[in-house]
């Protein structure tokens, strides 16, 4: 007992481990949360490109030695409201008009790390995250940042809940459609951001993607489907900075592969909505 | 917050809750509806009837306000549509994918969405209204049920207890029978008429040209023009069928003069004696 009880405490016995879990956490509550309207509104491949977007600005500030949060928050604002503008007026079709704009950006970003000395580590923190380099300045924003985001979900949960069940509901109620579809995807700027630190630009996309989904699977309703992902994502957040600690692997992809395991368990075994159960019920109608 | 997002407008009640006049709409660049002119009286039931493509639906966006005309203007009580919450527009929906994570509860609950104004929560009389909404579409049981376990019939069902709890003074429905079994068809027709008597105004768009005549006062016939509109039996005339539906009608030898069957070009054949 009180083997496993300095196994588990020893990790945290640094202050950066400390702080690398406070911004696992604070990344896998947040996630989930703007996740589960990605999942629902089937926005992941714009959340996966504006994670890419982003990069240019990230490299920006970290040249400059500002913390990276600024430069990418930058970087994200003026992604969303240019993917928006595009979509809306241009003839180009969304997608193809977000993958103009994401591989550029992306190689925007990659170029100008390339012209650093440091290039191939910087490279790796920024594609797959470097939690164990979080400092207190970082922590700090992430805090700020995903309280803002949870506080704006809060507040506008019923229009965002119509927004995305029923846009034409939301028309004829006369909601400011157009207003809340960029509010939807300024805090999603604004979670990628918080995420960059943790998973990297490469894996931010499933720690939106993947606790939202598993938890699909198992919630009757969408604040339920919040909270399950949430709780999903803070699990995966501590389990992958342990192995990290005792196995030296990459933090960043240790918590998404903790994340995919538990979404593979719950896609096989969810009451109701399973693999298994699918089977099960396809076998015995057959039989 | 409310103020500076949303302008209630004018709501004339003495005015006429629909008053069409010389509409145009295009849609994807072609004419979709050509210069519509007709109004309604509050309390009307309406049936838009028309072949495939003549803008039944179309008609149906801009009363609303989901789509604006290209020319011509819509009064609704007297005022654009912009602003009103006092419409329900029911869409098509059998294309759509509805496995949301939601229960039938909070769908009713979505109509109160803009009565209820930002940052504000649903109250006890809130829960009653939906309570009373569910009830009157006979689905007073089914309200912590997840919605996507509902069948058709019954998610057409909920929405209509959704424009109530909107406290909406318009619904209009797209095809709200199309795809049902014939019992909730009569279910949905029956809530339809109860909802008329109590002074809601509906327009409906239908393929069955029986039930645009025998459970509507109004029929509207359309092809990208106003063939016709007025009393059901009136309006649907030899002429005038043959006028909106072309090479659809056909004449079988029955009866005196022949009966009129109306195929469409993609569902069933429809009747109507001549």
């Amino acid at each position: 007992m009180n083997d496993l009880g300095s196994w588990l405490l020893e990790p945290f016995r640094y202050t950066f481990m400390l702080r690398a879990l406070g911004a696992a956490l604070i990344v896998g509550i947040v996630c989930p949360v703007i996740g589960a309207f990605v999942v629902l509104r089937g926005m992941a491949f714009l959340g996966d490109a504006l994670a890419h977007i982003i990069l240019p600005g990230v490299v920006v500030a970290f040249l400059l030695g500002w913390p990276l949060g600024v430069g990418a928050l930058i970087a994200g604002v003026l992604a969303a409201l240019a993917i928006g503008a595009i979509s809306r007026q241009t003839r180009i079709k969304e997608d193809a008009a977000i993958g103009v704009v994401f591989a550029g950006a992306f190689a925007l970003g990659i170029a100008l790390l390339s012209a650093q000395r440091s290039y191939a580590v910087d490279l790796a923190h920024i594609l797959f995250g470097d939690l164990l380099g979080v400092t207190a300045q970082d922590l700090w924003l992430a805090v700020g940042l995903g309280g803002l985001v949870l506080f704006t979900v809060f507040a506008f949960y019923k229009e965002f809940l119509v927004l995305s069940f029923d846009p034409v509901l939301a028309t004829t109620l006369r909601l400011p459609v157009g207003v809340l579809s960029y509010l939807l995807l300024l805090l999603l700027a604004l979670v990628i951001v918080v995420s960059i630190q943790a998973v990297g630009v490469a894996l931010v996309l499933a720690t939106l993607v993947t606790p939202a989904s598993a938890s699909y699977l198992l919630a009757r309703r969408l604040p339920a489907m919040m909270a399950i992902g949430a709780a999903i994502g803070c699990l995966s957040a501590i389990a992958g900075l342990y192995s990290s600690y005792y196995w030296n692997v990459a933090s960043g992809p240790a918590i998404v592969l903790v994340q995919t395991a538990v979404f593979v368990v719950i896609a096989a075994l969810a009451p109701g909505r399973g693999a298994l159960w699918s089977w099960w019920r396809r076998r015995t109608q057959a039989g | 917050m409310d103020q500076i997002l949303f302008r209630p407008p004018q709501h004339d009640d003495t005015l006429p809750p629909i008053q069409v006049e010389n509409l145009s709409v295009r849609y994807n660049g072609d004419l979709a509806l050509s210069d519509v002119t007709f109004r309604l009286e509050r309390g009307q039931r309406v049936a838009v009837v028309g072949p495939n493509g003549a803008g039944k639906t179309s008609l149906l966006k801009v009363i609303s306000g989901v789509m604006r005309p290209s020319a011509g203007s819509v009064r609704i009580y007297g005022h654009g549509p912009g602003g009103h919450v006092c419409i329900a527009y029911l869409p098509q929906r059998s294309q759509v994918d509805w496995a949301f994570p939601v229960t039938v509860s909070e769908v009713v609950m979505m109509g109160r969405t803009r009565k209820l104004g930002y940052l504000r929560w649903p109250r006890r009389s809130d829960r009653d209204l939906i309570r009373w909404s569910l009830q009157r579409v006979g689905m007073a049981e089914l309200g912590p049920r997840r919605f996507a376990e509902l069948s058709g019939g019954q998610q057409q069902r909920v929405f209509l207890a959704q424009a109530l709890a909107q406290e909406a003074e318009l619904i209009l429905l797209d095809e709200p029978l199309s795809g049902l079994d014939l019992p909730s068809q009569e279910a949905i027709l029956d809530l339809l008429d109860a909802l008329s008597a109590s002074g809601v105004t509906l327009m409906i768009t239908t393929h069955d040209l029986n039930v645009a005549v025998e459970r509507f006062d109004q029929v509207v016939l359309l092809n990208r023009r106003l063939i016709a509109y007025g009393p059901a039996r009136q309006v649907l005339s030899r002429s005038a069928l043959i006028k909106a539906y072309g090479a659809h009608v056909h004449r079988l030898p029955d009866g005196e003069e022949g009966l009129l069957v109306v195929t469409d070009t993609c569902c069933e054949g429809e009747e109507v004696e001549g």
